[in-house]
């Protein structure tokens, strides 16, 4: 019987079974944060075991708050700091050369087809993008982690999500994302791997990839996969040149991985995106998603453009591509985090940088803050915010806030009017993925 | 063995993100009882108070899709400095199941239409739970009311609570 990727990779990590359908992997990658992992390296000295299971496959960024915006957030930093030091981890992203943690990693070439991945972040579904298995996970499973180089999952079921069709001008993988958590729901997915396929997808770049595989948490999914093909293959090959002959090379020892033609899926969706429009969520659950042109005319107090989602330099692009010559509302404020230092640079050697700050954008450096109301643009009580980050949960950008979200087009041109607005009648032409 | 009894506090709703069980201005806080007082703090729920509610109670029975969102394992620990060890509900979010039992707590799943009968039975009444984890069984009792239900959680879960967490289980074997 075929296997699915996920099963592959499973099959080829598993250390023990305990029982049932629970599985002991051993992890190619263990990333680390300054929110959910200082507890994790506290408990440790507790117990008298600080220790790591191999520096080279610890990877560690201050992301969520940064620079530190009090004693408490430089005191995680110090925590993270001290400990990378300690331990001899190399690949640790201080201030000035970090970024969001789902935008750095991928950058630095650290997600592989195959590889088993854990955070304590919900999003490391991300890494998916490359045909890894990376999963969110809470502070112990870190911690086990970072010890012993082990994590525990449930055997995973796949989804399969075909999509299909064209996608019309002004509309992104974003909107596709949108609107298959709109019908899958955000239980839809749980305990689960959703895996994209079909012409849509593999017509996507990694960055588009990223972004469905980085929201496949909110409909539940444990992860969401791509299967790597020469687009993978050709992102990573600056990382991966000495290992291979050539990018055929490199191609044909990824495809392994990928699922079996008679592999068996817990199910699969057909997702026609040919008639999609822009999406945009309303109230506080990612499954509540209409068309732009429903919500149109919504007015909004800021627009954040930025995230793991939507922070990467094509996100930047698309949204400096509406914004070009124009000035935002003067009823709202505009927030720009270009997600690494890298695509801050791209943006400033490509003028993107120059266009946000010509229509009156604040730019930022590199942070996750604003996303989860913890820095850099967190809302007050009743403000809305046209965001196109990941959750729209009740107070998630601030207490008392609302969060709308959306594509980086969308995102742009709801800047300029000051209320939700379709981009399309800004660029007037197809938008790319 | 932690206890897995206590009061009962109904939150009568799905999809209760980890936000709303505890928000995010919190996460700076590198010691888990210092959530303590922030456990619920932004959940709009008709009738609930967190400052009223939350007082006494050892258990949460709830509905479907509990602690979606993010990894935070402070949810939990926001539980657990509370006294709160066990929520019942129609699902769970996976990361936040896990988180549970991971720290020795327990997130056990009971059918749809039991949830919604103990909610309708209990929920308006001054309501305790006790547990029998040898004999799979929830003893609830108010006022005059009681039923007893069974439960099941599998043989690798019921270790995690045994050892006391994950990393307890995972240091002694791996």
């Amino acid at each position: 019987m075929g296997r699915t990727l996920a099963q592959k990779i499973f099959d080829s990590h598993r250390i023990d079974n305990p029982c049932g359908d629970i599985h002991v992997l051993r992890l190619d990658a263990v990333f680390c944060h300054e929110i959910t992992t200082p507890i994790a390296i506290n408990d440790l000295i507790h117990r008298g075991k600080d220790r790591v299971f191999d520096p080279d496959k610890i990877k560690v960024v201050i992301d969520h708050v940064s620079p530190a915006k009090d004693s408490k957030t430089a005191t995680q930093g110090k925590i993270l700091r001290e400990w990378a030091r300690r331990h001899h981890i190399a690949d640790f992203f201080d201030i000035g050369r970090n970024g969001v943690c789902h935008a750095l990693f991928p950058e630095k070439g650290f997600a592989r087809p195959g590889f088993t991945i854990i955070m304590g972040d919900s999003h490391t579904c991300t890494h998916g993008a490359f045909g890894a298995f990376a999963a969110g996970v809470g502070t112990t499973d870190l911690e086990v982690g970072i010890l012993k180089g082990v994590c525990v999952f449930r055997a995973p079921e796949t989804v399969r999500v075909n999509i299909t069709g064209k996608l019309q001008p002004g509309v992104y993988a974003k909107d596709v994302i949108l609107s298959l958590i709109g019908k899958m729901g955000v239980n839809g997915a749980t305990n689960k791997v959703i895996e994209f396929g079909g012409p849509v997808m593999s017509a996507m770049s990694m960055e588009a990839r990223m972004t469905l595989c980085n929201m496949a948490v909110e409909a539940g999914a444990t992860c969401g996969i791509c299967a790597p093909d020469m687009t993978t293959v050709k992102y990573l090959w600056p990382f991966i040149q000495a290992d291979y002959a050539s990018t055929a090379d490199a191609l044909a020892a990824f495809e392994v991985w990928n699922s079996d033609p008679d592999a068996v899926y817990d199910g699969v969706i057909e997702h026609n995106v040919g008639n999609l429009e822009p999406m945009v969520t309303f109230e506080y659950k990612p499954d509540q998603v209409k068309a732009v042109r429903e919500m149109a005319g919504t007015p909004v107090d800021q627009i954040y453009i930025g995230s793991c989602t939507n922070g990467r330099i094509e996100d930047l692009r698309v949204a400096a591509r509406v914004l070009d010559g124009k000035k935002i509302s003067e009823q709202v404020r505009g927030i720009v985090s270009p997600a690494t230092p890298k695509i801050y640079q791209q943006a400033m050697q490509e003028g993107i940088l120059q266009i946000f700050l010509s229509a009156g954008f604040c730019v930022t450096n590199p942070t996750c803050g604003a996303c989860l109301g913890m820095s850099n643009g967190v809302l007050a009580e009743g403000e809305v915010c046209a965001s196109t980050t990941n959750r729209n949960f009740s107070g998630r950008m601030g207490r008392g806030g609302m969060v709308h979200l959306m594509s980086p087009a969308t995102a742009a041109a709801t800047a300029v009017t000051g209320c939700i607005t379709n981009s399309e009648i800004f660029t007037g032409q197809r938008g790319e993925l | 063995m932690k206890k897995f009894e206590g009061g009962v506090l109904f939150l009568d709703r799905s999809d209760i993100n980890t936000d709303e069980i505890i928000p995010a201005r919190y996460l700076t806080e590198n010691d888990k009882n210092a959530l303590k007082p922030y456990l619920l703090e932004d959940l709009e729920l008709s009738g609930f108070s967190a400052q009223k509610d939350i007082a006494g109670k050892g258990v949460i029975i709830t509905r479907g899709n509990f602690g979606c969102g993010s990894s935070r394992e402070h949810a939990p620990w926001a539980l657990e400095a509370n006294g709160i060890h066990l929520v019942i509900g129609e699902s769970f979010a996976r990361i936040f199941r896990q988180n549970m039992f991971n720290c020795g707590m327990m997130a056990v799943e009971l059918p749809a239409d039991t949830i919604d009968r103990l909610i309708h039975k209990f929920a308006a009444m001054d309501t305790r739970l006790e547990t029998d984890l040898g004999k799979n069984r929830f003893t609830i009792t108010a006022d005059g009311a009681r039923e007893e239900i069974l439960f099941s959680i599998s043989e690798f879960d019921r270790e995690l609570v045994a050892a006391g967490g994950w990393v307890d289980y995972a240091d002694g074997k791996y």
